[in-house]
């Protein structure tokens, strides 16, 4: 698309006066800039003595959220499976236990599989996800000895859940209801 | 100890050069630390308290890191490069005094009566006396550290042309055609200093700016005895700062330029050059190749503080205490002190002045500082021919200051920044310009 002639301008070099050409005092404006910055306040965080405040929304290792009665919220629809863009999710659906189809839950998660070192955090099956089950935490120092550390099974991601909202840094950020909408029946069938 | 003695000879080599080689270590902490503060960073702090003991570790790295010499070097050269360079750095330190000095007494007139007498309680006084300087009494000081200084770009030369290298040649190419042009107004800006004092000896010069209050000049006598009369009893100092300030500008910049310092620092300029003269250079060969920049730093620090502010004299405070060993720390610590003020001077100026682009750094060498330093030069000449007040020289100096800002403002800078003629665009498109799919 051509540059239209309205938003071009031409700009001519500035003129230099003597103040200008006597270079001197442009330099002792340079100094006073910079020996302002020298007394001026650090940005530097210590790094391991001194943990950085990650925004809510970075995108560290996930977590499974439970739902009131401690029970993991994920209805094992596979939207989140779908969605990821690097095939690292695998779940194995199964029908819920008796006392959980009394709540309307048909199916749950058998397992739940993340490989931490496929995913590339994108926060696609956060927003796929209906019954906001899966979460991001802040969680950013991942480590691990072994890649077989690093695939998470579902009662690791549990207990993510269970030590970041304990630890305060990340409370459940979900919106929609007990189940989510997906869960619930569709308003005309009623 | 201007008599030879061969004990004392080695234990100042070995002070002096493990002294150089700790204040250059420091000096790469202090260009760390300096440009993380002016960065808003903290700079290195893990290693040592504060990060003190930053430069030993440097050093044992350098130490420990894998000695590459690539196949397509000429090896003879490529290994003697950094052997010329910190040899020639290090040698320039032979005549710079660090201390306390005491210059040689001036010649006894035959015709005084017991001149013999005389001249051998001189001599024996001065060489009981102890002088802070590995070469004390050499007449040609100066100009020793001056021939050392043009022998250094050998080796910056020799790197580049070994390391069978293109960025490696054009970082010497460029680093040889600098130095080459910067020694002519280093070497001019100063020679207004050797008229005024009459030697070449930095004992001397130093002597001079101690006492200069006492030679017969009205005018600064007069102003001497005011400041006296007013209670401020400044010793004799004046330094030749106050009658050369231009002189030491363009002798600092110049000397910037030899030690390759922003904004100057175009025969390493990483953006361009990878890494100038030393990119292939590894280990503790690279490590010698920095050293002896840092070195040059020290050494024409130590220069500038000698020739133009006074030396080891702090306007009566070297004198403070008679005790001989006090006063000689005292004046070690001034000298060592203005030296390292200036080096933190270079480092502050690093971060602060972006850096010149090849046609202005030649421009600013041959167009502006050569012309000024001869013109000080010859005002030099005219106040020592016929004896005016040396306050002249501030005036002149100056003037001319003034006058190459006003040159150059009146020529819109193109001495040293040579523009094409540009016409005044009317606002729009230009006639005859049109875009594509118009």
């Amino acid at each position: 698309m051509p540059i239209a002639e309205s938003e071009v301008t031409w700009v001519q070099e500035t003129k230099l006066g003597l103040w200008e050409q006597l270079y001197i005092p442009a330099l002792i404006d340079g100094l006073k800039t910079t020996l302002g910055h020298m007394v001026s306040r650090k940005v530097t965080e210590q790094y391991p003595e001194q943990e950085p405040k990650m925004p809510l929304n970075y995108r560290g290792v996930h977590r499974l959220n439970r739902d009131a009665a401690g029970r993991v919220k994920c209805v094992a629809c596979y939207m989140c499976a779908t969605a990821c863009p690097a095939h690292c999710i695998d779940i194995v659906a199964a029908p819920a236990p008796a006392e959980w189809q009394k709540d309307g839950r048909e199916k749950y998660p058998e397992t739940f599989v993340i490989d931490e070192l496929r995913c590339i955090y994108c926060g696609m099956c956060e927003e796929a996800c209906p019954v906001d089950a899966i979460e991001l935490t802040t969680l950013y120092d991942l480590t691990g000895f072994s890649r077989e550390q690093m695939v998470f099974d579902k009662e690791k991601l549990l207990s993510v859940f269970d030590t970041t909202t304990k630890a305060g840094t990340d409370p459940v950020r979900t919106q929609a209801g007990p189940l989510g909408a997906a869960s619930e029946v569709p308003p005309e069938v009623k | 100890m201007p008599t030879f003695d061969l004990t004392i000879t080695a234990i100042v080599i070995v002070g002096l050069i493990g002294g150089i080689l700790g204040v250059c270590g420091y000096l790469t902490l202090g260009e760390r630390k300096i440009s993380a503060w002016m960065q808003d960073r903290v700079g290195p702090n893990r290693v040592g308290p504060g990060g003190l003991l930053q430069p030993l570790a440097d050093g044992g790295k350098f130490f420990l890191k894998e000695e590459v010499i690539p196949d397509h070097v000429d090896r003879i050269f490529y290994l003697l490069a950094p052997a010329v360079a910190v040899g020639t750095a290090l040698m320039a330190l032979a005549v710079v005094p660090f201390g306390a000095t005491i210059p040689p007494p001036e010649p006894v007139p035959i015709t005084t009566p017991d001149a013999v007498a005389t001249f051998e309680v001189q001599q024996k006084a001065y060489s009981e006396s102890f002088n802070f300087v590995l070469a004390p009494g050499l007449d040609i000081g100066v100009l020793y550290i001056f021939a050392l200084g043009s022998l250094a770009v050998y080796g910056v030369i020799l790197a580049g042309w070994s390391a069978n290298n293109k960025y490696s040649l054009l970082g010497s190419l460029r680093s040889s055609a600098q130095i080459v042009s910067y020694e002519i107004p280093l070497g001019m800006s100063v020679l207004g200093v050797f008229i005024l004092v009459g030697s070449l000896n930095p004992e001397k010069i130093i002597a001079w700016q101690a006492t200069a209050g006492g030679t017969p000049d009205p005018v600064l006598g007069s102003v001497t005895a005011w400041l006296r009369g007013i209670g401020l009893a400044i010793g004799d100092n004046w330094w030749i700062v106050l009658f050369q300030p231009l002189a030491m500008l363009l002798f600092l910049a110049s000397s910037y330029a030899e030690s390759s310092r922003l904004p100057f620092d175009l025969p390493e300029a990483e953006q361009e050059l990878v890494g100038g003269y030393h990119t292939e250079y590894s280990s503790l060969k690279l490590g010698l190749m920095l050293l002896t920049e840092y070195i040059h730093l020290v050494a024409s620090s130590f220069m500038v503080a000698v020739l133009f502010l006074g030396g080891w004299s702090l306007f009566g405070l070297e004198s403070i205490s008679s005790n001989a060993i006090v006063a000689a720390v005292l004046k070690l610590l001034i000298l060592c002190g203005k030296m390292v003020g200036l080096c933190v001077f270079a480092q502050l100026v690093r971060w602060t002045i972006p850096r010149f682009r090849f046609d202005q750094l030649m421009n600013l060498a041959w167009k502006v500082m050569i012309p000024l330093a001869l013109l000080n030069l010859l005002a030099v000449i005219f106040v020592k021919q016929f004896g005016w007040s040396l306050i002249v020289l501030t005036g002149v100096n100056l003037l001319l200051f003034v006058g190459a800002g006003v040159l150059g403002a009146r020529t819109r800078g193109s001495i040293t920044n040579p523009k094409r003629a540009v016409k005044k665009m009317p606002p729009g498109l230009p006639a005859g310009v049109t875009y594509a799919g118009r």
